[in-house]
C-alpha cells in the first residue's frame, strides 16, 4: 500500500505505484480487447508520415480538435462588458452551463448568465413564453441594469424571432417598457466565438443608437473628441484593456472602452461577490455614436460592428491583436493622427525599452521556427511580432480564419524575409496541425491549453498564450498588448527557450552547455 | 466556529424556513410558487426530503444544471475510452466539454484510444438547411481511414439533429454494415430533452441496451467467467476514482471484468451481461441498464458507496454479501489492512476540521454519498441537494445520510445558494465550477465536488487521504484570513463570526 496520511499520494504519483501499475496491465490484457502494442505502434508512425498528412488533409466532413467555439460564448463575453448587464442566453439551457463554466475555467472567475431553459415543448411551440417568464425572472432576482439577449443554435433552428419576443415580453409586464433588452441572434452552426462577439456588440450598439428597437428615437451624432476602443474576444482582456487604459491616459485621450470586460472578469476576493463589476456604462455606450472614431484591436471580432459604426459617419479602424513594436507603433501613430494628440516621452522610452530587449535577446530567437494556432487576429499579431524577432511563423493556423485572413496572413509572411516558408491555415484544426507539426517540424508551438496534446504527441514546446488557458494561472492578467504587452510577450518565448536548453543539457555526467549565464 | 453549532435543532429549522421564506419574495408570484416546492427543511424520519425534483428549470433563474448532451457525451459515453464520440451538430458542445471531466483512462490518445479528443460534425448552415446526414456518412468513413484501431463509434446528437429530423439511426445501421458489422451507435441526446443531463443519462443507457447489449454475438463475449465476476457501473474514474475502488474489489478477491465508464472500453461493456454482481456507485445515471440487465440476464445489482472509511467499510461487506465466505473474510481482510491507514488519516485530520460544516450542491450522487466522508472527518453537513435527482435519490437521502434539520434544495440557482451560503455561514461549500468563485469571492471555502479540483481520486482508502487533506487544505488554507484588509475588518462583525 502506497498511500500515507503523513505523505499523500494523489493522483500525480498514485497511479505511478507498481500496485496500480500491475492492476491496470492486467485490465488491459484480461478485458479490454486491446490492440496488439505493435500494431499501435505501427499506426502511430504512420500518423506521424506525409500519406498521413494527405489523408488528414482531405477530409471534408469531419472536424478534429477545432480551435474555435460557437457564437454565443462571444456573445456572453461581450454582454458583460456593459455595467450591470446579465447576458441572456435564448435556447437550452445546457448550453449556458458551458459557457460559464468555459469562461470560469480560463479566468478563474464567476461568470453570470442565464438562460431561458427551453425543451421539447419550447422547441414545438416557440420560445415566447420562455422569454416572458425568462425575462421576468432575471429582472427580478439579479436586479441588472441592462438584459442582453443572445440565442443558441437550438433557438435558431426553430426560428424564434427575438425583436418580436421582446416586445410582446414587454407588453406583458416582463420587464419595464423603457428597460433595456438589446439582442443578437447568434447561431452556432455560423461563424465562431468571434462571430458571437460582433454581432452582440453590434445588437447593444444598434439599440443604443438606432432608437431602441423603435422605443426611442435614433440619436444624432454630435461628433465629440472621443475615441471608442474595442478589444474584441481576448482572453487577455484583463490585462489588455488596462495597458490601453493607461496609454490612453498618458496620452491624454479621451475614451470610451466598448465592452469593458476587464474588471468583471477581475473581481477581488474580499468577501462580495459581485456579479456585475466595472463595465461600460450604459450612457457611455449611447454616447458611443458622438466619437471622432473607433479603433477596433481585432479586425475579424468586429467586421459587424465597425461597418455599423461607419455607417453613423465615424472614422474606423481595425488593428489584428497589436503585439511587438511596429504594430504598437501603428496604433499609437493612429491615436495621435485621430486626437491630434503627442505621443509622450515615457510611451517612446517603454518603446526603447521592448526594441533594447530585442537586441539584447535576438540571438536566441533569430531564425527559430514556430508553429501558432488561434483566433485569426491573435495568429496575426504573433506571427507579425514573430517576424520581427527574426523568427519564422512557419505554419498559422486559424480554424475560424477565412479566405480574406489567409490572403492578408501571406501577405504579411510576404513583406518579411523571415516569411518566406511560412503558411497560414484557415479553416484547419490541430489534427491538421498535429500532421504539419510531424511532417515539417518547427522548435516551438504558440496556442491555448488544447495544445499540450500535441506538445506530447511530436515533442514541439508550447508557450501558452491564445483562449483558453485552463492549465496554468493568471495569464490573462498580464497584457499582450503596447510594448509593455510586447515584452511579457517576449519573455514568454524566451523563458520557453531557455528552458528548452537547459532541458536539453541537463545530463548527468556531462557539464557542457547547461550553463549559469545565457 | 460556525453559527449553526451554536443553535438548537429547533432553532435552526425556524431559521432554515425563515431563510426559504426569505429568498421566496424576490421571485414573481407565478416563480415564488414553483420553486416553494424545491427547498426544505429535512424532518428526521421523513421518506425523502419533501422536495419536487427532475421538473423544468424556470427560464432566467441561472440554474446550474446542463443538458442531455453533457448526460450522455460527458457522463456515459463520453469515457468509453476506445470508442470514437462524435459530437454531432456545431461545434460549441464538442468544444466545452472536450477534455473537462478528468475521466482518467490509459492507452495511447489518437491511435487506440480517443477519450481527450474532440471530433464534431462542426455543422454550419447548410448542414442545418440540407440536413447532415450525408455529412455524417462521410465522416464515419473519414474516421475509420485516419484512426483504424477505433474499437466503436457512438453519435452524440446536438440540439439541431432532432429538430431537422435527420436519420441517425438509419446512418448508423448502414455504416455499421458496411463496416463487417461495426459497433456503431446513435444516441438522442439532444440538448432539449427532458429537464437536465438525468434524461441524457437514461437515453444513454437504452442506447447501450439497443446498440451494444441487443447485438451481442457469442464471439463478442468469449472469456471465462468465474464465479466472483463484478462489473462496477457508474464511477467515471475521476482523477482515478475507479481504479482506486478497483483495486479494493480486487483484493478482497472479486474479478472486475468491467469499469463503466471511466476509463471503460467497448469490449466491457460487453462482457457485463456475464457478470454475477453489477455493483452501482452512481446510482441516477447507471440505474436503467442495471435493471435492464437484472431484468434480461438476472444479473442482480447493489449500490455502492466508496466515500469515506465508513461507507467504504459498509460498502465491502454489503458487497460480499452477494457471494461466499471467502469474499466475506477478502472483505474484512480488506478492511483490517486499511484500517491503520484510516486510523491516521483521522487522527491527523479531525482535530483539524471537527465541528466545520458544509453545504452541499451537486448532481447525481454526491449531495448524499460524500456525507458520510465528512461525518468521519467530524464534520456536519448542514445543507444538500441534486442538480438532477429524483425523488428516488431524496429518498435515499433522508433515509440514509441527511439529518433533523438540514436545509434541502433541488435544482438551486445561483441567487438562493449565494443567500442560503451568506445566511448559513458554512466553513466549507462543495459544488462545481460555476459555483467555485462567487463562494470564495465572499470568503467561504470551497471545493469542486464535481472534479475535485483537478485532486483525486477520493474513491476508497487511497482516496480518503487525499479527500481528508483537501479539505483541509480548503477549510484551513491561511488566505481565508486574508480577505478582509485589516482596517475594514473591524467594521464587520459577521466576518468575525467566520474566523
Amino acid at each position: 500500500m502506497a498511500q500515507n496520511a503523513e505523505h499523500v499520494l494523489d493522483h500525480v504519483e498514485l497511479f505511478r505505484g507498481p500496485e496500480y501499475q500491475q492492476m491496470l496491465a492486467n485490465k488491459k490484457k484480461m478485458f479490454e480487447n486491446a490492440r496488439d502494442p505493435a500494431e499501435v505502434e505501427r499506426i502511430r508512425e504512420w500518423s506521424k508520415t506525409p500519406e498521413y498528412r494527405e489523408k488528414n488533409f482531405a477530409r471534408e466532413a469531419l472536424t478534429i480538435n477545432p480551435a474555435k467555439a460557437c457564437q454565443p460564448l462571444g456573445a456572453v463575453f461581450a454582454s458583460v462588458g456593459f455595467e450591470g448587464t446579465l447576458p441572456f442566453v435564448h435556447g437550452s439551457q445546457g448550453c449556458v452551463a458551458y459557457y460559464r463554466s468555459h469562461l470560469s475555467r480560463h479566468f478563474k472567475e464567476p461568470s453570470s448568465c442565464v438562460s431561458s431553459s427551453m425543451t421539447e415543448d419550447a422547441a414545438v411551440f416557440g420560445g415566447l413564453n420562455n422569454m416572458t417568464d425568462g425575462l421576468a425572472n432575471s429582472y427580478n432576482m439579479y436586479k441588472p441594469k441592462m438584459i442582453a439577449v443572445s440565442t443558441t443554435c437550438m433557438a435558431e433552428v426553430i426560428g424564434d424571432d427575438l425583436n418580436a419576443f421582446i416586445k410582446t415580453s414587454k407588453e406583458k409586464g416582463s420587464v419595464p417598457q423603457d428597460f433595456d433588452v438589446p439582442f443578437a441572434h447568434t447561431p452556432a452552426f455560423v461563424g465562431s466565438h468571434i462571430t458571437g462577439y460582433d454581432n452582440a456588440l453590434k445588437g447593444i450598439l444598434e439599440h443604443f443608437w438606432d432608437g431602441k428597437a423603435g422605443t426611442a428615437p435614433k440619436l444624432e451624432r454630435a461628433p465629440n473628441e472621443k475615441i471608442n476602443f474595442i478589444g474584441g474576444f481576448d482572453g487577455y482582456t484583463v490585462g489588455n484593456t488596462r495597458e490601453i487604459k493607461r496609454i490612453f491616459d498618458l496620452m491624454d485621450v479621451q475614451y470610451t472602452i466598448l465592452a469593458d470586460n476587464s474588471d468583471v472578469f477581475d473581481t477581488p476576493t474580499d468577501g462580495e461577490f459581485r456579479m456585475y463589476d466595472g463595465g461600460t456604462t450604459l450612457e457611455d455606450a449611447a454616447n458611443a455614436v458622438h466619437a471622432k472614431a473607433t479603433i477596433s484591436a481585432q479586425q475579424w471580432c468586429t467586421e459587424k460592428t465597425l461597418a455599423f459604426i461607419a455607417g453613423h459617419g465615424q472614422e474606423v479602424l481595425a488593428f489584428n491583436h497589436p503585439v511587438g513594436v511596429s504594430a504598437t507603433d501603428d496604433l499609437l501613430m493612429a491615436l495621435a493622427r485621430i486626437t491630434g494628440k503627442e505621443i509622450p516621452e515615457a510611451l517612446a522610452r517603454e518603446r526603447g525599452r521592448l526594441v533594447d530587449a530585442m537586441a539584447d535577446s535576438s540571438a536566441h530567437i533569430h531564425g527559430k521556427k514556430f508553429a501558432i494556432y488561434g483566433d485569426p487576429d491573435l495568429c496575426y499579431g504573433l506571427a507579425a511580432f514573430l517576424l520581427e524577432l527574426g523568427a519564422e511563423p512557419i505554419h498559422v493556423l486559424s480554424t475560424n480564419g477565412n479566405k480574406a485572413w489567409h490572403d492578408k496572413m501571406q501577405a504579411l509572411f510576404a513583406s518579411s524575409p523571415f516569411g518566406q516558408n511560412c503558411h497560414a491555415y484557415p479553416g484547419r484544426d490541430l489534427w491538421h496541425m498535429r500532421s504539419l507539426l510531424f511532417t515539417e517540424p518547427v522548435d516551438f508551438l504558440i496556442g491555448n491549453t488544447h495544445g499540450k496534446y500535441l506538445e506530447r504527441d511530436t515533442g514541439t514546446p508550447l508557450i501558452r498564450i491564445g483562449f483558453p488557458i485552463f492549465d496554468r494561472h493568471h495569464h490573462h492578467r498580464s497584457p499582450l498588448w503596447g510594448y509593455q504587452g510586447g515584452m511579457n510577450v517576449l519573455v514568454k518565448i524566451l523563458d520557453k527557450i531557455f528552458d528548452e536548453i537547459d532541458r536539453k543539457t541537463s545530463v548527468a555526467g556531462t557539464d557542457y552547455s547547461f550553463d549559469i549565464i545565457r | 466556529m460556525s453559527l449553526a453549532r451554536t443553535e438548537s435543532i429547533e432553532e435552526i429549522k425556524t431559521r432554515n424556513k425563515d431563510l426559504i421564506q426569505e429568498v421566496l419574495t424576490v421571485y414573481p408570484e407565478k416563480t415564488a410558487k414553483r420553486r416553494a416546492k424545491h427547498l426544505n427543511v429535512h424532518e428526521a424520519g421523513k421518506a425523502d426530503c419533501g422536495v419536487k425534483s427532475n421538473l423544468k428549470s424556470i427560464p432566467g433563474v441561472m440554474t446550474i444544471r446542463g443538458c442531455a448532451y453533457a448526460g450522455s457525451k460527458g457522463v456515459v459515453w463520453g469515457p468509453i475510452k476506445d470508442m470514437i464520440h462524435i459530437s454531432h451538430g456545431p461545434v460549441g458542445c464538442g468544444q466545452y466539454s472536450w477534455g473537462s471531466r478528468r475521466n482518467y483512462y490509459a492507452g495511447t490518445t489518437g491511435i487506440d484510444t480517443f477519450v481527450t479528443l474532440q471530433f464534431t460534425s462542426d455543422f454550419q448552415e447548410k448542414d442545418i438547411v440540407f440536413g447532415g446526414d450525408k455529412k455524417l456518412v462521410k465522416l464515419i468513413d473519414e474516421l475509420q481511414e485516419l484512426f483504424p484501431l477505433n474499437n466503436g463509434i457512438t453519435i452524440q446528437s446536438e440540439c439541431p439533429i432532432g429538430l431537422i429530423g435527420d436519420d441517425i439511426e438509419a446512418v448508423s445501421k448502414a455504416k455499421s454494415k458496411e463496416y463487417g458489422g461495426k459497433t456503431i451507435v446513435p444516441v438522442r441526446c439532444e440538448g432539449f430533452r427532458g429537464v437536465s443531463q438525468s434524461l441524457g443519462h437514461h437515453i444513454a443507457n437504452d442506447a447501450v441496451r439497443d446498440w451494444v447489449f441487443d447485438r451481442l454475438t457469442p464471439e463478442k463475449s468469449r472469456f471465462e467467467s468465474t464465479p466472483y465476476d463484478v462489473a462496477i457501473i457508474g464511477d467515471y474514474n475521476i482523477g482515478g476514482d475507479a481504479w482506486s475502488s478497483r483495486i479494493l474489489l480486487e483484493e478482497m478477491g472479486l474479478r472486475v471484468i468491467a469499469q463503466w465508464s471511466g476509463d471503460g472500453s467497448l469490449a466491457e461493456l460487453e462482457a457485463t451481461p456475464k457478470a454475477k454482481l453489477n455493483i452501482l456507485h452512481c446510482y441516477r445515471s447507471m440505474n436503467y441498464i442495471s435493471r435492464h440487465m437484472e431484468e434480461k440476464f438476472g444479473i442482480p445489482w447493489c449500490e455502492y458507496n466508496f466515500f469515506g472509511p465508513s461507507k467504504i467499510a459498509e460498502s465491502l461487506r454489503k458487497i460480499a454479501g452477494y457471494f461466499d465466505d471467502s469474499i466475506k473474510e477478502g472483505a474484512e481482510r480488506v478492511i483490517a489492512k486499511y484500517q491503520p491507514l484510516v486510523d491516521a488519516v483521522v487522527a491527523k485530520y479531525r482535530p483539524r476540521l471537527e465541528g466545520k460544516t458544509v453545504m452541499l450542491f451537486v448532481g447525481g450522487l454526491r449531495p448524499r454519498h460524500v456525507i458520510g466522508a465528512y461525518e468521519d472527518l467530524g464534520m456536519e453537513v448542514v445543507g444538500t441537494g441534486y442538480e438532477f435527482g429524483h425523488n428516488d435519490d431524496y429518498q435515499r437521502t433522508a433515509q440514509h445520510y441527511v439529518k433533523d434539520g438540514t436545509l434541502i434544495y433541488d435544482d438551486v440557482n445561483g441567487y438562493e445558494f449565494e443567500r442560503f451560503v451568506e445566511k448559513m455561514q458554512p466553513d466549507l461549500v462543495g459544488s462545481g465550477i460555476k459555483e467555485k468563485y462567487v463562494f470564495q469571492k465572499m470568503g467561504v471555502p470551497f471545493r469542486q465536488m464535481h472534479s475535485w479540483d483537478y485532486s483525486g481520486p477520493y474513491h476508497g482508502y487511497d482516496g480518503f487521504p487525499i479527500f481528508a487533506r483537501d479539505m483541509d487544505m480548503a477549510i484551513n488554507s491561511p488566505v481565508w484570513r486574508k480577505t478582509k484588509a485589516p482596517w475594514k475588518a473591524a467594521l464587520e462583525p459577521r466576518l468575525m463570526a467566520a474566523e
